[in-house]
């Protein structure tokens, strides 16, 4: 729809930006599929070599390899998750876009926060 | 003789399921057997058909759950639930009842020697729509979607200028030729659950057109038409179910095009062209 044909229907977002929250949800789906097998067999490696808070502080303290990957994670999850939750709340609870996108805004926000804090207490701390 | 048990929606949005007894024939299709109840049963049933042989769409109705072409669907394909709701299409109105209404049904005149074992049928008019009356919906808004899709050629050759050349093997050419047998019949549109739960997704018949267009190298509203596509109203809203390629009577694959269409926005995104 025209830009003039949006603002009067109070579209919150342009064609242009859901085209291209489309193919970051495709691409930080590809990121999360490796990230997930990854991280299955890191937990089945942990499950063998303890799950101990000091086993597992151990393993991930001061290891650049998990802080690396594990922000990656973080951020894609943080990319992903809102997208979908935000088409879920238009199709099954019936939000309106405005409000859907302002969830999704908040829930990314809680998940990066979130993450690198745990990142950060797993690697820094 | 025996007889089929067809129970059929009545009134419009609020209404309830009718059951009548029509004779069972060896050949038989649902259309026949609407249109015997019209004709000797109830004459007040309205349904729409037109040329009765698969060929216009206009007969498209729900049977047993399904939406279907009533002229080119069986009995005997689809009685007593043989083809019934095969998971996640939405039915959007009750079961019917187990009692017909002693008012209305009545028997037809060939009752001698009926066992009334030959089944029974569902019929409700297709999902999606508003209902005018009992098998009759007001297919406005499906066509209203197919308008603001873009779904219309504009070219801008005059009489003047050359015949346009397209080769009918070019890739562009096959994929606008893979899509381009759609009559507008509403199936893919009531077999869809996005349609059902969202009421502005332009829907798989209005985004099919569109594809057609976009291979159409004659077309000059290019940029406008993925813009009208782009979005949850447009094609970035399919979740790639499938119900609409499983059921159109013409095997076409709206699923496809809207995928050729989620690849068409999203270039033209990444370039800043949308």
């Amino acid at each position: 729809m025209s830009a003039a044909t949006q603002a009067r229907q109070g579209e919150a977002m342009s064609a242009a930006t859901q085209a291209r929250h489309w193919y970051w949800q495709r691409i930080s789906a590809m990121v999360l599929a490796a990230c997930v097998l990854v991280h299955l067999v890191t937990i089945v490696y942990a499950v063998r070599s303890g799950l101990s808070g000091e086993a597992l502080l151990a393993r991930t303290r001061g290891s650049v390899a998990f802080a690396v990957f594990y922000t990656m994670f973080v951020l894609a999850c943080a990319v992903h998750v809102p997208i979908g939750l935000a088409r879920i709340a238009e199709e099954w609870l019936g939000w309106r876009e405005r409000a859907s996108a302002l969830a999704a805004r908040a829930v990314a926000l809680a998940i990066v926060a979130m993450g690198l804090r745990a990142v950060y207490a797993m690697v820094f701390a | 003789m025996s007889t089929l048990r067809v129970s059929i929606w009545r009134g419009r949005d609020d209404g309830r399921f009718v059951t009548y007894e029509v004779p069972r024939q060896a050949s038989q299709t649902v259309l026949d057997v609407v249109t015997h109840v019209q004709r000797h049963v109830d004459p007040s049933l309205s349904y729409r058909f037109a040329c009765r042989v698969g060929m216009c769409g206009s007969c498209a109705m729900t049977v047993n759950g399904v939406a279907r072409w009533t002229c080119r669907t069986h009995v005997s394909k689809v009685v007593d639930g043989k083809s019934s709701n095969r998971g996640g299409v939405p039915v959007s109105r009750p079961a019917p009842m187990a009692t017909s209404d002693a008012g209305d049904a009545a028997v037809d005149g060939t009752t001698e020697g009926s066992d009334g074992d030959g089944g029974s049928l569902t019929i409700a008019p297709l999902a999606n729509l508003p209902v005018i009356k009992d098998l009759v919906t007001d297919m406005r808004e499906f066509f209203d979607k197919w308008a603001r899709a873009k779904g219309q050629f504009k070219g801008a050759s005059t009489r003047q200028d050359d015949f346009a050349r397209v080769m009918p093997a070019s890739p562009q050419r096959r994929l606008a030729d893979a899509g381009i047998e759609c009559i507008g019949c509403g199936v893919c549109y009531a077999s869809c659950d996005v349609v059902a739960w969202r009421p502005d997704f332009a829907g798989p018949a209005a985004l099919n057109r569109a594809w057609t267009l976009v291979n159409d190298v004659r077309d000059v509203q290019q940029p406008q038409r993925l813009r009208a596509v782009a979005g949850d109203a447009g094609c970035h809203a399919c979740h790639t179910q499938g119900s609409c390629t499983e059921r159109c009577p013409k095997q076409l694959a709206p699923t496809a095009a809207i995928a050729g269409l989620k690849r068409a926005t999203a270039r033209a995104a990444m370039r800043g062209k949308l």
